[in-house]
């Protein structure tokens, strides 16, 4: 997994709420059986027509967007489906991270999986950054995940709060299986110790 | 003396494997299903990291999300896309020693029906599947969700998943809910009082009169769509209801070790005087059937009301997404429930596409004429289903009111088959999202329960399946 320390990118704004992992990559598109392949179809009925020409009104076809590597987003970003194709679409196009109020769940998790940071930040915060991306283009923030900071150019930054675990694995990009095979003994010990319930009769 | 527990924290307790203050807990996964769509990389990444299915006898795989519901095409699908992806789950269960229930084995289906239809879910445990919908499973008093594919990679290798410990939220329902009404309607009643973020970092446990009330089928609905408020998991505590569900089936205790599950699982119950993080109480007796109108569940109101107006929103970010709603699903403000007509109406998914809803549908449907202008297409949740459904007749009745009578999986409820949505179709659908082009492209989807589609099916437009008249 790529670690995420620093970094300094686009801002892109689509301050809806509950933008549903149907949204981020539709079904049409995850009949792969590969990990890649997913950027082009990021957000994709969106951000073409039904024909396959790019929406000229959607936001990472604009001009000031098309290269964004920070979404700054409404509430509940990530509902729905746990497809974890929604995170693999986000990073391959390029996102980094993202800035909304709240996530969901399994979104939360399949972000962190795959070394994409999910700022939670009070809505005046994300308020104000998406009014920064919609006016000053290009507006680039600097993300800090070691001190916990966004900042820009013009004198803005605000700290964030981040569970110490998820910062300390995307800093590192760590490979969960890896850590959590280190545990063998005591995975093996819980199955011998526990009192299972679970009976295959079937004969 | 101990101190109370919830269900859930008895299932939690008794699954952790280590826990280090500030860390996610590692837990055992007592039950891990599988499907085509979401396991592919998760098989691929095993192999390149050059590791092994820990555990192929708690895993079991099933065929759902993709394939084609015609009797012609399920065996020999046209989209090669799909095909493909089908053809590597048989590999990898092969190679994994995995058991693979496959289309036409009697026991394929959708992986939230054929896991407790087969005895496989079952009280106490713990149960993962690569699929959100896999609350459902919670009905039985199990403690089951939705992981993404790297998670179900790490089941696959470790047998654990690492997880945060959920907050808790009680959600007593009171009375007896009215005829013509379903657990369908009590759910998404839920979710619009909850909003679809209110459960987020909750598991839920259903519990009150109503609740106790309901059948096995009826729980499995509620608890399927607690994602849709956002919650990790809904949970039921185990009973009579469930116990008498579990005897008998195919990978159910028997014999002592029955009476010896049995007698555990009378123990998960919630003790009194355990404390839940959130509680919640609502009285049952008044529930409506309810449709939503909008993009996502929580946009629902009962039947008898009308389409709600943005100006009514508590805020902009609201009013925005309300606008947004109605442009996508081409309704005014002010509409009356009643008055939008339909195209299409789906019945079936993890959510309704068991027996007693097809039963509920049929009932409706008995002795009456779909509308000459709505297509409905009937997909029972599993081959077991199918065949259920086919001994007391019901393909009969669907058929002769002039429904389709499919073969069994996911089908419109995600639209990743041919099952779809022409653009600007409007669909009546008993399944558990209406988020933009979930069915298809611009397709306009409602939720509701089996017998309000199969009434809406009838009379070409939502009608209040309260006052319907049934036919012998």
């Amino acid at each position: 997994m790529q670690p995420f320390r620093k970094h300094r990118g686009l801002v892109a704004p689509l301050l809806r709420e509950n933008i549903d992992t149907d949204q981020i990559i539709p079904k049409q598109h995850l009949k792969r059986i590969e990990r890649t392949g997913f950027g082009t179809f990021l957000f994709s009925d969106w951000r073409f027509l039904a024909d396959g020409t790019p929406r000229p009104d959607f936001v990472l076809n604009q001009e000031h967007y098309r290269s964004a590597s920070i979404l700054v987003a409404g509430r509940n970003f990530g509902c729905g489906s746990s497809r974890e194709h929604a995170a693999w679409a986000l990073s391959e196009f390029g996102i980094r991270a993202i800035i909304a109020p709240s996530y969901a769940d399994i979104f939360r998790i399949n972000a962190g999986n795959n070394g994409l940071l999910l700022i939670e930040a009070e809505d005046a915060t994300v308020q104000h950054i998406a009014q920064q991306a919609q006016t000053k283009r290009p507006y680039e923030l600097t993300i800090d995940l070691e001190n916990q900071t966004i900042a820009d150019d013009c004198g803005f930054s605000a700290s964030f709060v981040i569970e110490p675990f998820r910062r300390h694995r995307l800093l590192h990009g760590l490979d969960e299986i890896g850590v959590t095979l280190t545990h063998e003994a005591e995975i093996a010990r819980f199955e011998r110790q526990r009192h299972t319930l679970v009976q295959n009769c079937e004969s | 003396m101990h101190k109370p527990k919830t269900l859930f924290e008895k299932v939690w307790d008794s699954h952790v494997v280590m826990e280090c203050e500030g860390e996610p807990t590692l837990l055992y996964i007592d039950l891990h299903l599988v499907h085509e769509v979401t396991s592919p990389q998760a098989f691929e990444g095993l192999r390149l990291a050059n590791r092994k299915v820990r555990r192929p006898d708690l895993t079991f795989a099933t065929i759902d999300h993709n394939i084609p519901t015609t009797s012609d095409e399920r065996f020999q699908i046209k989209d090669q896309v799909a095909a493909q992806q089908i053809a590597t789950l048989r590999r990898n269960c092969e190679s994994a020693g995995m058991p693979l229930f496959d289309v036409g084995s009697g026991r394929q289906g959708i992986v939230h029906v054929i896991g407790p239809e087969l005895g496989l879910t079952q009280p106490g445990m713990t149960v993962v599947c690569g699929d959100s919908h896999t609350s459902t499973h919670g009905a039985f008093g199990a403690l089951a969700f939705g992981v993404g594919t790297s998670e179900v990679e790490h089941v696959l290798a470790t047998q654990c998943v690492s997880q945060k410990k959920p907050r808790t939220m009680r959600i007593s329902v009171s009375g007896a809910l009215p005829d013509g009404t379903s657990s369908k309607d009590l759910v998404l009643d839920i979710i619009r009082r909850l909003g679809t973020d209110g459960g987020t970092g909750y598991v839920i446990e259903y519990a009150g009169d109503a609740v106790r009330s309901l059948t096995m089928e009826e729980r499995m609905t509620l608890c399927n769509m607690s994602i849709e408020c956002g919650a990790r998991a809904g949970m039921v505590a185990p009973d009579e209801t469930t116990f008498t569900y579990l005897d008998g089936r195919p990978y159910s205790p028997r014999g002592e070790t029955w009476a010896k599950a049995v007698h555990q699982w009378r123990m998960l119950a919630t003790d009194g005087g355990a404390q839940f993080d959130k509680e919640i109480s609502l009285d049952g007796s008044h529930l409506e059937p309810i449709v939503t109108w909008g993009t996502n569940p929580g946009m629902a109101v009962p039947i008898t009301a009308r389409v709600p107006n943005p100006h009514e929103a508590r805020n902009d970010s609201e009013r925005n997404a309300m606008m947004a709603a109605l442009d996508y699903m081409g309704l005014q403000p002010g509409t009356p429930i009643e008055d939008i007509s339909l195209d299409r109406v789906f019945i079936g998914s993890c959510t309704n596409g068991r027996l007693e809803d097809l039963r509920s549908a049929a009932k409706v449907l008995r002795g009456h004429r779909v509308h000459r202008d709505v297509t409905v297409l009937v997909v029972p949740g599993s081959e077991a289903v199918k065949q259920a459904a086919e001994r007391e007749g019901l393909d009969r009745i669907f058929v002769e009111a002039g429904a389709q009578w499919r073969e069994p999986g996911c089908s419109m409820c995600l639209g990743m088959n041919p099952d779809i949505l022409a653009p600007r179709q409007r669909c009546a659908s008993t399944s558990n999202r209406n988020f933009e082009g979930r069915q298809g492209r611009e397709g306009r989807t409602h939720l509701v329960s089996p017998a309000v589609a199969a009434a809406a099916a009838v009379t070409g437009h939502f009608v209040d399946v309260r006052g319907w008249q049934y036919k012998e």
